[in-house]
């Protein structure tokens, strides 16, 4: 068929789309893995580096280590997150909203925070200190904890999904057959949520294995392959182990990614159009059970947080406990100082407006373009990879790749540009993911009929897809700019003097001994994101719902 | 009447799948042509190929003398109304209506007689600042219907333009819709799956069955001569029975001879009866007269449609045929009594199967 001026404008957007998932993604990636069989001067050496790498005990411990503290974590995380889950979707117990929110603060939050509240609570100076019996946290118990804090509400929020699409029919059946509480339990309520089940634990256990923050904070001497691939780099300048080290910790990230990959796609038959909503019943004691358990994690989730704003606002732990601003001074310290705030906030903005310009522009070519079907399904495998690849293996393959003196995009290397490019592919499939879902929720027609009418396909994006889009549009950016702000294993091997960043600033601070000022501008952080959160709520409640009429009956 | 639109040998696969088999018909200007089917026959794929939605992999369509096969959708000249309909949840009525004539040489005055002309033609004037969702679906159908015709296409494709409907809409649209399409003498392909719907509202149909065009013709034609058993079988109801040639003109079915009037092109055949067709007879002199036992009766109100057994040879055929209520003669007609029937030669028509 004779191409049309609307075929030619999406080859050229697709073209530009693929250039830059390749050069932002796949190119570097192919940079670490050839890095990896190569030795210092640059020469090929086939798998010597590995056979040196596992040849080494210490590091080899680390794949243990990383698996033991991942494991564990995962199933604390996942079966404290599903009774949460449990008691907000299934029980009749009050202020559900209020507990969610609270579930949710950890995401605001740079994860080495919860470490650095671990040790002011439970460190060698701690308030419960004994609640330890002699035991330290420094090690796997601290790692464990804060881990464990940083996962819930990513966890959560997959498992409510799972939960609220329970269909009525099938308890109402339960009932009926004569089953008690516990048989429905364990016959109903949980194959049904077997899938998000499984997918909470591949999210969660791929979270801990590939980050690097709180084994930092509160590791102590135990080493995981996160911590080693920074040492390899930063203290050793050993590029070629990180690699090495690198391509190690890619293979159980990538593996879960792709067993839940398969799990997510056998997820979606389980609820039909036929299907009924669950409505829960009161129940007294089940509805207190949850009430109390809502609150003891709520305790512990605000415990966390409030001791770091407790830290970051004291003059000297623990002598002097009077209060000051002192551990706002940022300039007086390492890590930047209050430039650094500005740059995360710039570095957030930028990610937050180009990311989702990039992201959704490409969602709409891979769903709606007409022709081209190779090159969209080709484009959708590679937005789904940054999912299985660890921030700072991303980030050192950014060194390899980008500082290649030969290298014609060099010149972003150690500015503003490749910390939001950064940001964005590491970020890339969860938004990737938000698109599509908000896409395909749109006729598919719309482009037919467009074309019917002789009107070119912008016209009908940015009157008719984009307007109808706009709440995930906004979803995308939020998602940016809060992990944009909170980020540290994207960014900490390719900032430069000039564009140091806060959540690196927190990890400095805290090498130096700084905790405080670094609780001090993690805290930061968690106020700018939380202001952002609450204006947008703000915002999608009397300004853009304005926008929005046509999705009411009596407008 | 002239020929307004030719396709010729339309083939197209999905993979392995072929969805169209040298799909060959052709169009007059001003007709209404029905593309019927059951579902995943084709029909739909084809309406896309003469969009230019989808890519034919042969096969050429002329559009008033010009070769049109090659060209992108929107160097077609066509409205299309979808199933869904498509129409833009953000946007009014009005708006949606005049997307499509929002070009840079016309003026505002222009459009707005247009979109004024349109909404009285479909009589929504009062609603034209509403969105798509305050709308019934019927008024919703009117607005897509609206917005395809506004540039004045000279095709008109339309996609089950009323199967979301409820039964009372759709027939009350079915007469509006053909009385608009003859008003504006817009030439227009309807696809349905819906028999009923083709019968009443096209000039002719294109009967398809796994891609392939089964026959073509008004609906009186396909409902009085189908030319094979899935059309004889699709339109309306039918008995299709196995028969073999004795001569020119007498088959054998049943185990015994009947007079035929059609021609009779090979040895072993297959007719079509319709249930209206059969009568119940008191003269068993008669020629064509077949005896069997009533196995079920069905009240249908005006009439009953029964289920006729009929022994042969240690072999039995069921028939349906037409009961006549409110007749003293043959209201003694009960369930398990034996009846004779006679078929008259006219209504045996041979079909190929």
């Amino acid at each position: 068929m004779k191409k049309s001026k609307d075929d030619y404008l999406t080859v050229f957007f697709i073209g530009i789309a693929a250039t830059y998932i390749l050069v932002s993604l796949a190119l570097p990636m192919y940079a670490i893995l050839s890095k990896s069989i190569e030795n210092k001067d640059g020469l090929f050496i086939g798998l010597e580096n590995y056979k040196y790498y596992f040849s080494n005990p210490s590091l080899f411990y680390s794949i243990y280590n990383s698996l033991y503290v991942s494991i564990i974590s995962t199933i604390i995380s996942v079966s404290l997150s599903f009774m949460f889950a449990f008691a907000l979707t299934r029980s009749c117990m009050v202020a559900k909203p209020f507990f969610r929110s609270i579930a949710m603060i950890p995401i605001l939050l740079p994860s080495l925070l919860a470490g650095i509240a671990l040790i002011y609570l439970f460190g060698n100076q701690g308030i419960f200190k004994e609640l330890l019996m002699g035991k330290s946290i420094y090690g796997p118990i601290g790692i464990v904890i804060a881990e464990v804090f940083y996962t819930f509400p990513h966890a959560l929020l997959i498992i409510i999904t799972a939960l609220s699409i329970a269909d009525a029919r099938l308890y109402e059946a339960a009932t009926v057959l004569r089953a008690g509480p516990i048989k429905t339990f364990f016959t109903v309520t949980i194959p049904s949520a077997k899938y998000g089940l499984m997918s909470a634990c591949f999210v969660v256990f791929t979270l801990v294995i590939t980050d690097f923050g709180i084994p930092k904070v509160v590791g102590g001497q135990y080493n995981v392959l996160a911590i080693d691939v920074y040492k390899q780099v930063i203290g050793q300048q050993n590029f070629e182990m990180g690699a090495v080290v690198s391509v190690v910790l890619l293979i159980p990230a990538m593996l879960a990614f792709v067993v839940d990959r398969i799990v997510q796609k056998k997820q979606v038959s389980i609820l039909t159009a036929r299907s009924v909503v669950y409505q829960p019943k009161k129940n007294k004691v089940l509805d207190t059970i949850m009430l109390v358990y809502c609150i003891i994690i709520s305790i512990c989730i605000l415990t966390v947080v409030g001791m770091c704003l407790y830290a970051s606002l004291i003059k000297f732990w623990p002598y002097n406990l009077s209060l000051s601003l002192k551990n706002y001074q940022f300039d007086l310290m390492d890590g930047g100082g209050w430039d650094s705030y500005y740059n995360s906030i710039k570095m957030a903005s930028f990610a937050a407006l180009f990311g989702t310009l990039i992201v959704f522009t490409t969602a709409y070519f891979v769903e709606k373009a007409r022709s081209f079907k190779p090159a969209r399904i080709m484009m959708h495998l590679l937005s789904m990879m940054p999912m299985a690849i660890p921030g700072m293996v991303l980030g050192l393959a950014y060194i390899f790749f980008f500082n290649n003196p030969n290298n014609p995009f060099n010149f972003i290397y150690g500015t503003m540009a490749i910390l939001v490019i950064s940001t964005i592919t590491h970020f890339y499939t969860v938004s990737h993911l938000t698109a599509l879902t908000a896409l395909k929720q749109i006729d598919n027609e719309f482009e037919s009929v467009a074309s019917s009418l002789k009107q070119p396909f912008y016209k009908m994006f940015f009157s008719v897809t984009v307007p109808i889009s706009l709440p995930a549009i906004f979803e995308i950016g939020i998602y940016f700019f809060v992990n944009a702000m909170t980020t540290v294993s994207a960014v900490v091997f390719i900032y430069g003097p000039k564009t140091t960043l806060a959540s690196v600033a927190v990890l400095n601070m805290d090498d130096a001994g700084d905790i405080a000022p670094a609780a001090a501008m993690g805290m930061l952080i968690f106020f700018t994101n939380a202001a952002v959160r609450i204006a947008y709520v703000v915002f999608t409640k009397n300004i853009l719902s304005r926008f929005q009429n046509w999705r009411f009956k009596t407008a | 009447m002239s020929v307004y639109l030719t396709v010729s040998k339309i083939c197209k696969s999905f993979g392995s799948f072929q969805a169209l088999k040298e799909a060959s018909f052709s169009v007059n200007e001003g007709e209404l042509v029905c593309i019927l089917g059951p579902s995943g026959c084709g029909k739909t794929t084809l309406l896309r190929v003469i969009a230019g939605l989808e890519e034919q992999n042969s096969g050429e369509i002329v559009q008033k003398g010009v070769t049109i096969s090659n060209l992108p959708p929107d160097q077609r000249d066509f409205g299309i109304v979808f199933q869904s309909y498509a129409l833009f949840p953000n946007l009014t009525i009005k708006k949606n209506i005049i997307f499509g004539l929002q070009t840079r040489n016309q003026s505002s005055e222009i459009i707005e007689n247009r979109l004024n002309e349109l909404l009285s033609l479909i009589g929504l004037e009062s609603h034209k600042n509403k969105y798509p969702a305050q709308l019934s679906g019927g008024e919703q159908q009117r607005v897509a219907l609206a917005r395809a015709l506004a540039p004045s296409p000279g095709l008109l494709l339309l996609d089950e333009p009323l199967s979301a409907l409820d039964a009372k809409v759709r027939q009350f649209l079915r007469l509006e819709i053909k009385n608009l399409q003859k008003k504006l003498g817009v030439t227009t392909i309807m696809v349905t799956h819906d028999q009923e719907e083709a019968l009443s509202m096209a000039d002719r149909i294109i009967l398809m069955n796994k891609g392939v065009i089964e026959q073509i013709g008004t609906p009186q034609e396909l409902y009085s001569k189908p030319e094979t058993s899935f059309t004889a079988d699709f339109i309306g109801k039918t008995n299709l029975i196995s028969a073999k040639k004795i001569s020119e003109n007498k088959i054998k079915m049943f185990g015994q001879e009947f007079d035929c009037s059609e021609p009779l092109m090979s040895e072993e055949i297959t007719v079509a009866i319709r249930p209206e067709d059969i009568k119940i007879s008191k003269q068993l002199s008669e020629p064509n007269i077949i005896q069997g036992r009533v196995l079920e009766i069905e009240f249908l109100g005006s009439y009953s449609i029964g289920q006729i057994e009929v022994q042969y040879n240690d072999q039995k055929e069921i028939l349906i045929c037409h009961l006549p209520i409110d007749n003293n003669e043959q209201s003694s007609i009960a369930k398990n009594s034996q009846i004779s029937f006679s078929l008259n030669p006219n209504s045996l028509k041979i079909v190929s199967s």
